[in-house]
């Protein structure tokens, strides 16, 4: 394997949250590395934390005790590109609208940001669609709006939040074939984080199990599987199962 | 030459007019009823006519009003414009002032914390019990009568402005802290937008408090307006006067809460209904 640049370095992260007098520890002690380019997965049940792993790296939450280190400095409060659970697009907001928005905030002229954020339309297949309101959308292309709208920030990081969590079973599987083409295309360092194992198989060039409580990386897998991968795949299944023996994932 | 309409219609869209036609027609049912059985009440003495005219005389009273200044010294539309004129400037003081505060209130914490206890106290005192201190300290002008209307429409705008911007879904708000927002351009830009429902849910409930109030107010020495020409239905036993202006304040009042959805659909066209 050829020597990879560490991107974003987390080291001994812990994370506790304090209410009605009492303390929860979420995260125990999370040290990981994330590989410029790379697709990684954070991989784990509902309610583990993984939400506030990308929570720390993305600025929205501070950790209790540990290191983040990134390469070239930590970025700044908008040279991140988010994609949210459940869309979260802007229902007040075109489709256009919820693209661009990022650049309108960092006042960024308006034919410029049209220009970005129509590339950015068209690269997720949503062309024709840019007038029109979230909810005149389907589940799937709301989140491609999501994935656009991650993109407009123009940054080589992208955290991905269970972003195909609330998609029926079929559009799921599209919009993962969907998501790889976008990122062999658009090459960023990606952390998506998901439930579904199969999902994770799918994806990542790497995969980080997390389990416990409070939780702990439990495992690491480096699937040798050539993409396109395929789920009924011996090699896919296999894998599946060595995982599946170490989670407490329900399966 | 003209081009042939096409009248073939989906059985979908012959549904839904049918459903449309059968709605308006319920209501219309529902209207004629109310008005046939009325009648019936008053002209059969059920209800003595000395104390409830009934619509076909209502009717007879609307046509006389609207050129008779008798028996209470206007004409129904100098009435109507005089309590418009109370009930608007009240009402839009009241959004002018209600709406900015229940927003910073719900957005800066430091200023809720600050404001809420005055507001709590304020809050329950019914608009009618401010009338004796209000002649004590603005006397029985316009001055005062635009404050009681003020006070009851004021509540309903801080209250629902105030739970929008706090109902924001947090989501958003983090979107927009990833983009890089500053707090005011997540005020503005998220929260406001975000917070528009109720923020029109609480100017339609202070529309209604400050119509709804405009009786009371008018009690303080009013010579026009609606509510005055309804004190003189009563002193001078004209029940016909006084359903007249009943009638005539809530018509108006469906009238703008009409308006003001018309508004809001313009305004906030995403919401689903």
């Amino acid at each position: 394997m050829a020597v990879q640049n560490v991107k974003i370095r987390l080291r001994n992260i812990t994370k506790s949250f304090y209410a009605k007098g009492k303390n929860t520890p979420v995260l125990g002690d999370i040290s990981l590395d994330v590989y410029e380019n790379e697709f990684l997965v954070l991989l784990g049940p509902g309610q583990c934390g993984k939400t506030v792993i990308l929570n720390i790296i993305a600025g929205l939450e501070e950790q209790s005790s540990g290191t983040i280190e990134f390469s070239g400095g930590r970025p700044k409060m908008g040279e991140l590109g988010v994609v949210f659970q459940k869309y979260a697009l802007f229902p007040w907001k075109t489709v256009m609208g919820n693209v661009e928005m990022g650049p309108q905030l960092k006042h960024v002229k308006k034919e410029v940001r049209r220009e970005k954020a129509q590339s950015y339309i068209d690269l997720v297949g949503l062309t024709g669609f840019e007038r029109a309101l979230p909810k005149q959308l389907s589940g799937g292309m709301k989140q491609r709006v999501g994935i656009a709208r991650a993109y407009s920030s123009e940054s080589d990081i992208m955290l991905m939040d269970e972003p195909f969590g609330a998609l029926d079973a079929q559009t799921r599987y599209s919009m993962e074939e969907e998501i790889l083409k976008i990122w062999e295309k658009k090459k960023r360092t990606v952390i998506f984080v998901t439930n579904n194992l199969e999902e994770a198989i799918y994806l990542g060039d790497r995969i980080i199990l997390l389990g416990d409580t409070p939780t702990v990386v439990r495992k690491e897998y480096v699937p040798d599987i050539p993409r396109p991968r395929n789920y009924t795949d011996p090699a896919f299944l296999a894998l599946r199962n060595e995982i599946a023996e170490n989670t407490d994932l329900v399966l | 030459m003209k081009k042939p309409v096409n009248k073939l219609k989906s059985p979908e869209q012959r549904k839904f007019e049918r459903e449309r036609r059968k709605n308006v027609l319920l209501s219309l049912s529902g209207l004629v009823l109310f008005f046939v059985l009325w009648e019936v009440l008053v002209d059969t003495g059920v209800i003595s006519s000395r104390a409830l005219c009934s619509p076909s005389e209502l009717v007879g009273t609307l046509l006389t009003k609207l050129v008779s200044k008798n028996p209470d010294g206007a004409t129904l539309i100098v009435n109507m414009l005089a309590s418009l004129k109370l009930a608007v400037l009240g009402f839009l003081i009241a959004v002018a002032v209600g709406i900015p505060l229940g927003l910073f209130m719900g957005y800066f914490k430091a200023f809720d914390k600050f404001m809420t206890p005055i507001f709590e106290i304020l809050r329950p005192i019914p608009p009618i019990a401010w009338i004796p201190i209000v002649i004590l300290t603005l006397g029985i002008g316009l001055g005062a009568k635009i404050f009681i209307i003020f006070i009851s429409a004021f509540c309903g705008c801080v209250i629902n402005s105030y739970l929008g911007i706090k109902l924001t879904n947090r989501t958003y708000i983090n979107v927009a802290k990833t983009f890089g927002a500053s707090d005011w351009q997540i005020f503005t830009k998220v929260c406001l937008p975000s917070a528009v429902n109720m923020i029109f849910a609480g100017v339609r409930t202070a529309l209604n408090s400050s119509w709804g109030t405009l009786v009371a107010a008018e009690m303080l020495a009013a010579t026009s307006g609606l509510g005055y020409m309804i004190q003189m239905g009563r002193r001078l036993i004209r029940p016909d006067i006084i359903v007249l202006g009943m009638f005539t304040i809530g018509s108006i009042g469906a009238l703008m809460g009409l308006v003001l959805g018309r508004i809001e659909k313009r305004i906030a066209p995403w919401r689903d209904r």
